[in-house]
């Protein structure tokens, strides 16, 4: 064994190197302050590993950058592990850059005869940020998507280059293949070779130097090995514990493919990215122009940074960079928070987190039916399902007169946001409905609150007002009608005797079952004839109707040929509340077949296309996966 | 430099200390290293822990050509193999996964060979005057019974099963072997 060290010794010289390594003196003994250098490599380390296995099963492009980490989290062994680590550790990264920065600015390590080595830790910083923003895009998901998209149109802002930069960038202009074969040759080759090569001479420089020692007489002299290492190490597993623990406790987030058709409303940069997202929000940074917030100022920090060690050596440039460097962390600090703060209190905001959340789930969800993910990517399962553009579709075009459940059916609050003056405080309001609120709209329940209590379901109608502030003319025809006078009149029939209670449940069984392609709704047969019957002929067990259904309505039950009623005063009811149904009316309730005269909502057939129609119905009955 | 400072560190007065913290520091250095290693190692043996989703079925294929539409002893027909494939998150429906010869040796009996050569597993083509199975990449030969020609191959060309339906249906059991071994051992 000793002859084998030996001989390759004599051929490498290893030995030295491995005692150089090893050896290195630490006057005033090991410490905890020195470990933030040593974490840094390790972090870097497990980027390196995870990184080159990630890249094993990513695939870069628009088609299937998203489906290739999908594959990865869900369904490869120990996938989530390893894109959590590296997810993780990449923030973990920040921090520790942060802190390493504050330990070096506080010891005084920048100072003579320092100062190249400080630079070059500066260099890497901003490798190391590169890595980030490069990084969060690969993903190609909503989130990556659009935080990605403001950092290119920033660099789009550059002045004099910035069009030719963003291209560059983008790999032509605008995002596609060439924009994630770009960035991820920047983050898996370009900048982690530059890194290493930059690490090496930091590492170079700092063996040179020797470890900046605030106070040498503290204790005796120790080595990097093992004393050394042994603190290190213990500072490398905390942070390796941290990582895991985020890692199994949260898991690294896809949110939904990227989609540049749909507005991501939960859109921030990363978090360690968020105070310069905050301070871009200030009105008056808005004012002073894109460049100035988001190129000049931190550019402006950047170079007092590399300044630090030529302040330094004034008598009094030692205090002033602490001073500036304390300031500084506090301002990022304070930033962070007020955005964080924000966003926390804004609840439009956590409504479309929650939206975002709900929409990774489901698509998720959809990817793992047997059919797989279709060729032209994930976003198409999004595109093409019920459950997700339903409730898009309403908020757009039904939200701004009804509610879903009170709100929009993405879970945001219809609201107006008043600025009264500029640049003033803004204002929100949340709007009143002016049209009834269709969370049930078609349930049992809520065919028996027409039936019973016609006024109370259409209330909402009286917020719209004519110019003098009263009741709208056509919310009157509507709520002071005829079905709202029959609802009224005969209110007290299903009080009166609790055998008319159970012919009111059958007959919103008989309407309901319509419905269903079959005709089936899980009611009994006889209870649905039993519901027909009173339909039919307004007899109940105790009285009977005064004015019968089908003396206004209509109504052709499911498999029959022939219509009971006429068409005429009231809305037909064949097939009510069904897919059928839904799509006549919303394409044209002034049909004389629906409201004719009495409506007041639009035709909704022009405007949506066939598609879109047919995604708000499945969505509003239900049909869908 | 560093040699004093060893000496100063082996102080007589603390052997046990130092011991232990040579095994804590090379323990626990080891360890946090080996972690993020042996999860990326694991990740990466994915493909061989993955388990194969029996295709159900009996595993036997419908041929587009019909057993009169075959020569008694004639050329051999090449026939495509059209199936679903599974490529990780995707399902290509109806995807050419591979090719067949099919010689029709007998009234009712069909000969079908996998065309990829067992050699290094380049695709066979037929040289209808010298009536062999020849492998362009490294000059492997066939007669029309499938048996090798040469020495370069390990083994004859792999027979399908197949089997006829209703009279006139040809139905072969599509299955990929490993190249190079003597023996015929199903791919997967």
């Amino acid at each position: 064994m000793n002859a084998l060290i030996n001989w390759l010794d004599d051929r490498t010289g290893f030995k030295k190197l491995l005692h150089e390594a090893l050896y290195e003196n630490i006057p005033g003994g090991a410490r905890w302050r020195y470990v933030w250098g040593s974490t840094l490599v390790f972090t870097f380390s497990i980027q390196v590993i995870t990184g080159l296995f990630l890249w094993t099963a990513y695939s870069p492009s628009t088609t299937t950058a998203w489906e290739s980490v999908y594959y990865i989290q869900n369904h490869m062994q120990y996938g989530w592990l390893v894109r959590g680590l590296h997810h993780f550790s990449a923030q973990a990264m920040t921090v520790l850059l942060a802190l390493h920065l504050m330990q070096v600015v506080i010891d005084g390590a920048y100072k003579a005869p320092r100062e190249i080595n400080f630079w070059l830790g500066l260099i890497l910083m901003q490798i190391v940020l590169g890595l980030g923003l490069t990084g969060y895009l690969l993903p190609w998901d909503q989130k990556g998507y659009y935080a990605t998209r403001v950092s290119t149109e920033i660099m789009g802002a550059t002045p004099v280059v910035g069009s030719q930069l963003q291209q560059l960038a983008q790999g032509g202009p605008e995002y596609g293949h060439h924009t994630l074969t770009r960035f991820f040759a920047m983050h898996a080759g370009i900048l982690p070779g530059t890194l290493i090569a930059f690490l090496v001479l930091h590492i170079a420089v700092f063996r040179r130097h020797g470890i900046t020692v605030p106070d040498p007489d503290r204790a005796p002299a120790a080595t990097f090995w093992p004393d050394q290492v042994l603190k290190d190490a213990v500072a490398c597993l905390a942070v390796l514990v941290t990582v895991l623990t985020l890692t199994i406790w949260k898991g690294a987030e896809l949110a939904a493919p990227a989609d540049p058709s749909e507005a991501y409303s939960a859109a921030r940069p990363e978090w360690y990215f968020l105070f310069l997202f905050q301070f871009l929000r200030f009105a008056w940074v808005e004012k002073l122009g894109i460049p100035f917030g988001a190129i000049y100022v931190p550019g402006a920090l950047m170079a007092i940074l590399a300044a630090l060690p030529i302040i330094g050596r004034w008598r009094a440039g030692h205090v002033l960079n602490v001073l500036f460097m304390m300031v500084m962390m506090l301002g990022i600090a304070g930033l962070t928070g007020l955005a964080l703060y924000n966003d926390a209190n804004d609840p439009d905001f956590q409504a479309s987190v929650k939206q975002a959340h709900l929409e990774a789930i489901r698509v998720e969800e959809l990817a793992k039916r047997p059919a797989g993910i279709p060729l032209e990517g994930a976003v198409s399962l999004l595109r093409n399902d019920p459950k997700t553009q339903g409730p898009r579709l309403f908020a757009r075009n039904c939200a701004p007169c009804h509610r879903y459940d009170g709100h929009d059916s993405t879970g945001h609050d219809v609201v107006k946001i008043v600025q009264k003056e500029e640049h003033g405080p803004k204002e929100r309001l949340v709007e009143k409905p002016t049209a009834t609120d269709l969370g049930n709209f078609g349930s049992p329940e809520w065919i028996k609150s027409v039936i019973t209590d016609f006024k109370g379901t259409f209330a909402a109608l009286e917020n719209v007002k004519d110019k003098e502030g009263n009741v709208a003319e056509s919310s009157k025809h509507f709520l002071e009608g005829e079905m709202a006078s029959w609802s009224t009149s005969h209110a007290n029939h299903w009080r009166s005797d609790p055998k008319n209670e159970q012919a009111l449940a059958d007959l919103v069984a008989f309407l309901y079952s319509q419905s269903k392609p079959l005709g089936k709704s899980g009611s009994s047969d006889e209870a649905l004839k039993r519901g027909r019957q009173i339909f039919e002929t307004g007899k109940l067990p105790v009285g009977k109707f005064e004015t019968n259904c089908i003396d206004c309505h209509s109504l052709q039950p499911v498999g029959e040929d022939k219509l009971l009623g006429e068409v005429g005063a009231g809305p037909t009811l064949t097939n009510y509340g069904g897919e059928r149904w839904l799509r006549e009316f919303l394409s044209n309730a002034g049909h004389e077949k629906y409201y004719g005269s009495n409506n007041a909502m639009p035709a909704f057939g022009g405007r949506l296309l066939d598609q879109e129609l047919d995604l708000l119905v499945r969505w509003m009955v239900g049909d869908y996966e | 430099m560093s040699q004093a400072h060893l000496e100063l560190h082996e102080h007589p007065g603390e052997p046990r200390r130092g011991f232990i913290t040579h095994v804590l520091a090379a323990g626990i250095g080891l360890l946090v290293g080996t972690v993020p290693a042996f999860a990326g190692l694991a990740f990466f043996l994915d493909p061989i822990m993955r388990k194969k989703k029996s295709g159900g079925g009996d595993g036997f294929l419908k041929m587009p050509v019909t057993l009169e539409a075959l020569e008694i002893n004639g050329q051999p027909q090449l026939v495509k193999i059209i199936m679903d494939r599974v490529d990780a998150w995707n399902t290509y429906l109806n995807q050419p996964v591979g090719s067949v010869y099919l010689r029709r040796t007998d009234k009712d009996k069909v000969v079908a060979f996998n065309s990829s050569c067992p050699h290094l597993g380049c695709m066979v083509d037929y040289k209808a005057a010298d009536r062999i199975y020849f492998c362009p990449c490294h000059t492997s030969a066939f007669g029309e019974d499938g048996t090798k020609q040469n020495d370069i191959p390990p083994r004859g060309l792999d027979t399908l099963d197949v089997d006829i339906r209703n009279g006139t249906e040809v139905w072969v059991k599509f299955q990929n072997f490993r190249a190079t071994t003597p023996d015929k051992i199903p791919v997967g």
